[in-house]
């Protein structure tokens, strides 16, 4: 069990919860986060939005009772922690952008850490949050409330795009990306059972064949996807 | 001294304790969290003849305090387990059952041969293979076969018996709760040969989400799992323990040393332990420990000594 530093309301429904303790993961990859015992049955898959030294930090939406659960924290309170666990983004390659939709601008800023000439692009539906950080760390950084933020980017204009959000945004970006050089590589959610590749509950289709959200990603090729499948969840 | 040293049909085990199917893939994804030798065995990820890519749309669907699942047996087949992953789930110092499926008789038939030959060849080479199969006729999640053979004695009866003319390998036949005589059944399994028996499957159920309009799985209903299913699968569990001679391996909800002392005085002879893994990744880490200590506390020398006491 580890100890909970801080857990912040940053808008609605939005929290960033800080856990005490020294981690290592790579950008894009996640933990399995529980602090309650039976119910609800699964613990939450919640990827990692920053480390230091002796603290890891998630952001995350409210969105069922885990994540209801979660926001009930309060700094003092036991959570436990499962992981890291995924395949996270790969080592970029030459001129690279970070694209985030609404609550998928959470990997990304440990993604941001460790490529800070990234270029930053963070949509948000309503009021943003989460933009600090950003700011911090990288010099180009494009906010936009409301719209699509897929509009502001120009994927011919990179060479390595990593983006996460909502699958309608990764699917049209993935779009704009055909025929670029661009290497997009996109952070797919799905429900799961287990975390670690036992149960294959989050199997999706890429490369033609049945790939685990959970070990073989959440991070995929975009062009290998089958953005059919993920539309009807 | 406190032992919990068991044998399940012929097998033996270092603790009641084993891993069910679906919810441990074939060992691997747990082993880099505990010895899997703390666990008295391992049953695979349901295998069939030829291999299958499982469902389509949602998989997997939470309730209070269960899990519902709708994977549809996605697995690599027989051949390629054989391949690439059997050495490696005979490695781990634990029993190995793989969890045979089907869709034919004849498909469970040629399974349950290709098991036992690979087998046979492996002992032959003084290596470690297949302990026991566990017949599974009793998946909800996939069209033809599977569940339609745990409904109805007669359906059972042929797959069964076809299966233990294919194999030599000790024989579970995991029940299904939807079993139209569950005692009946029970009895025609081990009428034709079956070893042992493990129960309950997951029970088939359904959610609906209100917003689409539509069952939350491509295939409207799915199997439920977890705590809330435990009372059900010990009602059914002592039924059939009292309805035949042979083993019995209690499923459905388990997730403490209670549960598990529950089962063996329901009369079970060994537990496995099915959506508690995902609740604790580390389940079986510590299980066979808290099982001493809770008999320790309970003054119970031998797990002999309460099995089937109630």
């Amino acid at each position: 069990m580890a100890l909970v530093i801080q857990n912040v309301r940053l808008a609605h429904r939005i929290y960033r919860l800080t856990v005490q303790g020294s981690y290592s993961a790579r950008m894009g990859q996640f933990f399995m986060l529980r602090c309650w015992d039976a119910y609800p049955v699964l613990s939450r898959p919640i990827s990692v939005h920053n480390l230091t030294e002796d603290s890891v930090s998630f952001l995350y939406r409210v969105q069922g009772t885990g994540t209801w659960l979660l926001s009930a924290l309060q700094a003092g309170d036991k959570i436990q922690l499962e992981g890291p666990f995924g395949q996270g983004f790969p080592k970029p390659q030459g001129r690279t952008a970070l694209v985030g939709g609404g609550i998928g601008v959470a990997p990304l800023l440990l993604a941001a850490k460790e490529i800070p000439e990234a270029s930053v692009y963070l949509g948000y539906a309503g009021v943003p949050f989460g933009v600090n950080g950003f700011h911090e760390i990288s010099r180009d950084v494009t906010v936009k409330s409301g719209g699509t933020i897929v509009d502001a980017v120009d994927p011919s204009r990179y060479d390595t795009i990593f983006a996460c959000g909502p699958v309608g945004m990764m699917h049209s970006l993935a779009q704009k990306a055909e025929g670029t050089n661009a290497k997009l590589h996109v952070s797919i959610e799905k429900r799961m059972g287990c975390g670690i590749g036992a149960c294959n509950s989050c199997t999706l289709t890429a490369a033609g064949s049945n790939r685990k959200a959970c070990t073989d990603g959440p991070v995929f090729l975009a062009k290998e996807v089958n953005w059919n499948d993920l539309h009807r969840l | 001294m406190i032992s919990i040293d068991c044998e399940l049909a012929g097998v033996p085990l270092s603790n009641p304790i084993l891993a069910a199917s679906g919810t441990f893939g074939f060992g691997k994804p747990y082993a880099d969290l505990y010895p899997l030798r703390k666990l008295g065995g391992i049953v695979s990820k349901g295998l069939t003849l030829t291999p299958r890519l499982g469902n389509t749309g949602t998989r997997i669907y939470e309730t209070p305090s269960c899990i519902m699942n709708s994977i549809g047996l996605e697995n690599p087949g027989i051949r390629a387990f054989l391949e690439h992953e059997l050495s490696d789930m005979t490695s781990h110092g634990t029993a190995v059952i793989v969890n045979l499926g089907g869709g034919t008789v004849r498909e469970y038939a040629e399974g349950a041969e290709l098991l036992t030959e690979a087998g046979r060849k492996l002992r032959s080479a003084g290596k470690r293979a297949v302990d026991m199969i566990e017949l599974n006729i009793s998946c909800p999640n996939i069209k033809e076969g599977g569940l339609a053979f745990g409904i109805e004695n007669e359906q059972a009866r042929e797959v069964v018996r076809a299966v233990r003319n294919a194999t030599t390998l000790p024989l579970l036949v995991k029940l299904s709760p939807g079993a139209k005589d569950l005692r009946e059944m029970a009895r025609m399994c081990e009428a034709e040969g079956a070893d042992g028996l493990s129960l309950i499957n997951t029970i088939q159920a359904m959610a609906i989400d209100i917003r689409e309009r539509r069952s939350v799985f491509d295939r409207a209903y799915a199997g439920l799992s977890g705590p809330a299913i435990k009372p059900i699968a010990l009602r059914m569990v002592h039924q059939v323990a009292r309805s035949v001679s042979i083993p019995v391996v209690g499923i459905g909800g388990i997730c403490s040393a209670e549960d598990i002392l529950e089962f063996i005085m329901a009369g079970a002879a060994a537990v496995q332990i099915g959506t508690y893994n995902f609740i604790n990744l580390r389940a079986g880490d510590t299980l066979a420990e808290e099982l001493i200590q809770l008999m320790e506390n309970e003054g119970i020398q031998s797990l002999d000594d309460i099995r089937g006491i109630i």
